[in-house]
C-alpha cells in the first residue's frame, strides 16, 4: 500500500531550522511542511508590505530556504510553507531568484493566495466580531483582513507539479491535509478521511511540541537531548491510519503522553474542531506505543464543514508601556510594594491617563494571581509594572516612572528596564465561503 | 496529594479563551481526577484570572480532560497585559492543586 511521509519544518515563525535540515537528510520524507504565521502575525506582514510592496513574507524566508532549497532538491522532498504571510507572490520571486543563483534547475514554485479580504468587509458592515460582540462597523483601524483558506490552493497547485508551495493565510493543518489529499486522491466530501487527516495536521503544526518538546518535567517526564530534538514525521497510508514518529537517533521523545498533549493543544471540544476543510472529530482517537518513539494513531474522524470561514482582522489598538526592578534581600516585598505605590501615585500626579494598569511582583504572583493565597518571604523580587495606553506618550511614562525610582526611592532598586509597544491587535469575524477563491500563480527555475 | 504526582498537562490559547488539559498518567487515575477536578474547582483556583466560565470535556480512552476558561487571557494574547500573555504557565499552576 502507498505510504505517505510529512515531517514538521517549523512549528512558528522563528523556529530553529536544524531539525527541519535533519528530517530532510534522514527522515525520508516526501514532504515537509512549515507552519510560520501566528494570528497576529500577518497584520504585521501587512505593514510591511505597504512600506515596500516586494515585502511582507517571513523573515527568516532566505535563512531557511538557503540550506531547504538544495536539501529538498536532493532528496525530492516537497516544500509547502505559509512562509508568503502577507505577500507569497514576492516570496516566491524570492526563492526562485535564490534557486538560479544556487545551480537549481527544473524547479516549480507556486503561489497561494486569496486570503486578504480587506477590501470585501464592506459587505460584512454588520458582522458580529467574535471579541467585542460589537459590529464590524464599529471597529476601528483595520489594516489587515485575512481568511483562513483550507486546501483547495496547494492541492491545487500540487496538481500542477509545484515543488515548492508558499501560501499566505490558510489553517494550519491544510498544509499537511492538502498533499495527502493529493497523493491519496481522497475525496473532498470523505470527511471521515479529512478529519484523519486534519489530526495528522494538528499533532504534526507545532513541531516539537509532538515529540517531548514543551512536555519535559525533571524526574516526572525526562526526555533525551533537548538540545537536539527531532520534529515530528507521520507516516501515513492511503486508509487515513498513521504512525508519528521522528528521525533515530534525535533528541526528544514520542509516545501517548507528548502525542495527547498536543492533540488536546488549543482545541475546545475535542469531537467539535472546525476547520475551513471539514468539523473534525478527536473524541475517539486512541494512541498505541508500537515501538520506540513509534505511536499508531487511530479513531479521528469527521463530518461536513461550515459554510462559514473565519477571518483574523489586525487593528490599530492601543499602546503597552512597561517598566520593571528587582529588589533583594529582608524586606524587599515590602520595598517592592511600596515602590509600586509610588509609580501609582506619581503616574495620578502627572496625569498619565490609562485604560488598564497591572501591577506584578515577579516571583510573587505575576503568573498565578489567588488572592487567598499566602506567600512566604522571597529573598528577591521584581516589580513589573504594565499599562494600556491611547498616546505613545502615556505609554513611555509608564516605565520612565519605574526608571526613576533608581534615585528616588526606596532602597536597593536594581535592573530597572522599561519599553513601550504600539500594539496591532487580532479580532475575528465569519464571512461566506462564497466569497473566497483560492488563487495559484507559478514560478518555474528552467 | 498535588494532581502534578499523577496528571500533566498542556495549556492552549485561542483569542481571550484558555484551554488546560489534564491527563492521567495512568489512566486507572482518570475517575479520580474527573470526580476531584470539576469546573467548579478549576473556576474556584483561577477566580483572580479567569473571568468568565468554564467548560469540561472529556477523552476517558486517554484518561484525559479538557478545560476551556472562557474570558481568560486578560483580553486576548495580543493586548494582555500579563507577563505570560497565553497563559502557557497555567498548566503547571492547575496540578498545584491538592486533591
Amino acid at each position: 500500500m502507498k505510504k505517505i511521509r510529512i515531517g514538521t519544518g517549523a512549528g512558528y515563525a522563528g523556529d530553529r531550522l536544524e531539525p527541519a535540515l535533519e528530517l530532510m537528510e534522514k527522515g525520508n520524507l516526501n514532504y515537509i511542511s512549515f507552519e510560520c504565521l501566528a494570528e497576529r502575525t500577518i497584520a504585521i506582514a501587512q505593514k510591511a508590505k505597504l512600506v515596500n510592496p516586494n515585502k511582507g513574507y517571513n523573515g527568516l524566508l532566505e535563512h531557511r530556504m538557503d540550506k531547504v532549497l538544495p536539501l529538498a532538491h536532493k532528496h525530492k522532498v516537497k516544500v509547502i510553507t505559509n512562509m508568503g504571510a502577507a505577500n507569497p507572490q514576492s516570496a516566491v520571486d524570492v526563492v526562485c531568484k535564490m534557486a538560479e543563483e544556487k545551480g537549481i534547475k527544473g524547479l516549480k514554485v507556486a503561489a497561494v493566495y486569496g486570503d486578504d479580504v480587506l477590501s470585501k468587509l464592506d459587505r460584512y458592515k454588520d458582522a458580529a466580531v467574535w471579541e467585542t460582540g460589537r459590529p464590524l462597523a464599529e471597529l476601528d483601524g483595520i489594516i489587515s483582513a485575512n481568511v483562513y483558506m483550507g486546501i483547495d490552493g496547494i492541492v491545487e497547485a500540487l496538481k500542477n507539479g509545484a515543488d515548492i508551495v508558499i501560501t499566505g493565510r490558510v489553517s494550519d493543518p491544510a498544509l499537511f491535509l492538502a498533499p495527502l489529499v493529493y497523493e491519496f486522491g481522497w475525496d473532498l466530501n470523505n470527511y471521515d478521511l479529512l478529519g484523519k487527516g486534519t489530526l495528522i495536521g494538528h499533532l504534526l503544526e507545532c513541531g516539537g511540541q509532538a515529540t517531548g518538546g514543551y512536555y519535559a518535567e525533571p524526574g516526572k517526564k525526562d526526555v533525551d537531548k533537548l538540545w537536539e530534538l527531532g520534529f515530528p514525521i507521520a507516516e501515513v497510508s492511503e486508509n487515513g491510519e498513521f504512525i508519528i514518529t521522528k528521525v533515530e537517533g534525535s533528541g526528544g521523545v514520542v509516545n501517548k503522553d507528548t502525542l495527547t498533549e498536543q492533540m488536546i493543544y488549543e482545541i475546545h471540544d475535542p469531537s467539535a474542531y472546525l476547520t475551513p476543510d471539514c468539523i473534525a472529530d478527536f473524541s475517539n482517537v486512541t494512541f498505541t506505543q508500537m515501538g520506540k518513539d513509534v505511536v499508531e494513531v487511530k479513531g479521528a474522524s469527521g463530518r461536513e464543514k461550515t459554510d462559514t470561514l473565519k477571518v483574523s482582522l489586525g487593528y490599530k489598538d492601543c499602546y503597552i508601556g512597561e517598566g520593571e526592578i528587582s529588589y533583594a534581600g529582608p524586606g524587599c516585598l515590602e520595598r517592592a510594594k511600596l515602590a509600586a505605590e509610588i509609580v501609582e501615585k506619581r503616574l495620578a500626579l502627572t496625569n498619565v491617563k490609562f485604560d488598564e494598569l497591572k501591577v506584578d511582583f515577579i516571583g510573587i504572583n505575576a503568573i498565578y494571581k489567588n488572592s487567598d493565597r499566602n506567600y512566604n518571604t522571597p529573598e528577591e523580587v521584581r516589580l513589573r509594572v504594565a499599562a494600556r495606553t491611547k498616546t505613545k506618550h502615556d505609554a513611555e511614562q509608564i516605565g520612565n516612572e519605574v526608571e526613576t525610582l533608581y534615585t528616588n526611592g526606596p532602597a536597593g532598586g536594581g535592573g530597572a528596564t522599561k519599553s513601550v509597544s504600539e500594539i496591532v491587535s487580532v479580532a475575528s469575524i465569519l464571512i461566506n465561503r462564497k466569497d473566497v477563491e483560492a488563487k495559484v500563480i507559478y514560478k518555474e527555475v528552467l | 496529594m498535588k494532581l502534578w504526582e499523577i496528571a500533566h498537562s498542556r495549556t492552549g490559547d485561542k483569542g481571550n479563551i484558555s484551554n488546560v488539559s489534564l491527563i492521567a498518567y495512568d489512566i486507572k487515575n482518570y475517575e479520580l481526577i474527573k470526580e476531584k477536578v470539576t469546573p467548579e474547582v478549576v473556576k474556584e483556583w483561577f477566580k483572580d484570572i479567569v473571568k468568565g466560565e468554564v467548560k469540561r470535556y472529556e477523552l476517558p480512552q486517554l484518561g484525559a480532560l479538557n478545560f476551556v476558561m472562557y474570558d481568560a487571557l486578560g483580553g486576548g494574547v495580543t493586548r494582555s497585559l500579563a507577563l505570560d500573555k497565553h497563559g502557557k504557565s497555567l498548566s503547571s499552576y492547575l496540578l498545584d492543586i491538592d486533591i
